[in-house]
């Protein structure tokens, strides 16, 4: 059977235009019109470009003069609305920043650009990222295409629909902790989170700035890890980027094996909350992994619940701070534009920097934010990757964020962790609950991207988890 | 710690220093909402951090810095700069008074 144009992977697109079996244009008028077929429903773009066809034909006109000469030359990608956009309104889902055209451009949409990629829309999130299931969106939830009663994640849970729901080959989410992992876990698509500081954060709308990471969403480890190639890296205008040079990942994943790895399964994060078969399914990867060679050991590591309390604190700090900024004056509308759950999170921070709370509890949690750091690193000692689930249980039901305010923090339990000491990790589907995909995370240390991609790549390669819904 | 309880005295004021206006059903539950998260992340007080140093960034990086020169490749132009803002006079901001006569 022939694969039809929305099911291709960015090496198939190449491919099929290197032997003139479609054009980019007709590639994006198919995707065009499948979004208008589902996106009413599913809620996914906000925003589509309305130049994306006149691109196509521009791209079309290079790739038959000079053949394909770009990384992500004509592939379609959905970016999620917190990336400034100059010529697209840039919103983070947000009421606040509804008509705002960002006056300059981020770092990585301008890299994609440049590598040939064709931004084909922008995508619904949860309000300033704020949140783990695209409920706090000011412009109503995204729906997982896997079950529209269910909900896709967050907060970049439009951007991980869209690649599930075969919209796009690939799709830009931020993470924060968890907000690309979490969404694609409950999505059934790879989603993956660089090393804090490989990943230029400039022109990215600011949640939490001592962890933000934009990271890649897509069909398979190959995609995540080419587009990494593309947008990781040293930028002058983010002075927290490393510069240390960047690897062209997507051409390390030659492993046929395992062999010499070594995982470590961390028992704590085997929680008590968690779904009896999600933990099956977490145990039989571990037993996969072994079978291709690897040596998995248990491990432990701090309660996974004290980084709910970490990160609360930090990213409400954060918030805070970031979102003073939104003054109604240079730019957007004024701050009682602001919703409920944007409000909550600005007001709580505020009260834990103030005067006689800032010890108690910021500083407090940064001295176990060391402590976390410090776990970590005496298990990077003697393991590759740590192993564990991304979340608890397969997607909720729609309504479920409403009546819990730390609700995100919750779901995200498993995935702060690696967050707040700035690991770099992979979410990859590993099994199905009740008909939902379920997915492992594999963490590595700071900047070693490359083993968490070619071990993920290998695991993907030798299971057949990677799976797309039928839309109808 | 002793548990704290969040009032919404408490709730007005921390609005007031965030410059945010809160209706009274969100004074009431923010109040009850802040009381229940502080005592969730009070679970903290239970790790042991003394002599521990904070952790503030992760990157290990120190002292970022460039050269003190204009880069022209970095600005936005006036007419950049005010393309988004509501109210602009002879290309300049216009911004809401902050300090009333009484």
């Amino acid at each position: 059977m022939t694969k039809k144009l929305h099911q291709l992977s960015i090496k198939e697109i190449h491919q099929g235009l290197e032997k003139k079996e479609f054009t980019v244009q007709e590639l994006i008028e198919h995707l065009l019109k499948r979004i208008d077929k589902y996106n009413p429903d599913l809620n996914i773009f906000l925003t589509i470009n309305p130049n994306a066809i006149k691109h196509a034909q521009e791209i079309d006109k290079q790739i038959a003069k000079e053949g394909i000469t770009k990384p992500l030359q004509g592939i379609p990608i959905a970016i999620k609305d917190n990336f400034l956009t100059k010529d697209l309104v840039t919103t983070a889902s947000s009421k606040l920043l509804k008509r705002y055209l960002p006056q300059y451009e981020s770092t990585v949409t301008q890299k994609l650009r440049d590598a040939g990629a064709i931004i084909i829309g922008k995508t619904n999130m949860d309000a300033w990222a704020h949140g783990s299931s695209t409920e706090t969106s000011d412009f109503g939830s995204t729906l997982n295409p896997w079950d529209k009663g269910r909900l896709p994640g967050g907060s970049s849970g439009g951007s991980t629909a869209a690649v599930a729901a075969e919209l796009v080959p690939v799709a830009m989410g931020t993470e924060t902790a968890g907000s690309v992992r979490q969404p694609a876990a409950w999505c059934g698509v790879v989603g993956f989170k660089p090393t804090y500081g490989r990943v230029s954060r400039y022109g990215c709308i600011a949640m939490a700035s001592s962890t933000d990471s934009p990271g890649p969403i897509a069909r398979n480890v190959h995609d995540a890890a080419l587009v990494t190639s593309v947008i990781a890296g040293q930028d002058k205008y983010d002075a927290t980027t490393s510069p240390l040079p960047v690897k062209k990942y997507h051409t390390q994943l030659n492993r046929q094996d395992l062999k010499g790895v070594k995982v470590g399964l961390v028992k704590e994060y085997l929680i008590d909350g968690m779904d009896k078969q999600v933990k099956k399914l977490v145990l039989d990867a571990a037993e996969h992994l072994k079978s291709l060679g690897a040596q998995v050991d248990e491990v432990s590591l701090l309660d996974p619940k004290y980084s709910i309390s970490v990160y609360t604190i930090l990213q409400r700090a954060e918030v805070s701070s970031n979102l003073a900024r939104f003054d109604g004056v240079r730019y957007a509308q004024d701050r009682q534009s602001f919703s409920e759950e944007a409000k909550r999170r600005i007001m709580l921070g505020t009260y834990t920097l103030s005067a006689g709370y800032r010890d108690a509890y910021y500083k407090k949690a940064l001295a176990v934010r060391t402590k976390i750091v410090n776990e970590f690193d005496q298990v990077f000692k003697k393991y590759d990757l740590i192993l564990g689930a991304v979340s608890p249980t397969p997607a909720l039901k729609k309504g479920a964020s409403a009546k819990n305010p730390l609700f995100g923090e919750m779901q995200d339990v498993l995935v702060e962790p690696s967050s707040i000491a700035g690991l770099t990790s992979i979410s990859l589907p590993c099994g199905f609950v009740d008909k939902m995909p379920i997915a492992i995370q594999l963490t590595a240390k700071q900047f070693n991207e490359s083993t968490v991609f070619s071990v993920a790549d290998v695991y993907q390669q030798t299971t057949d988890f990677q799976q797309f819904p039928d839309l109808k | 710690m002793a548990k704290k309880q969040i009032t919404q005295a408490d709730v007005e004021k921390i609005a007031s220093l965030a410059n945010l206006k809160v209706t009274s059903r969100e004074k009431k539950l923010f109040s009850e909402q802040f009381t229940k998260s502080l005592d969730v992340i009070d679970q903290l007080q239970e790790i042991d951090t003394k002599g521990i140093k904070t952790t503030h960034q992760v990157t290990g990086l120190k002292n970022v810095t460039r050269e003190d020169k204009i880069d022209e490749t970095r600005m936005l132009s006036q007419k950049e700069a005010l393309s988004q803002a509501k109210k602009t006079h002879k290309g300049f901001f216009v911004v809401p008074a902050v300090i009333h006569k009484s």
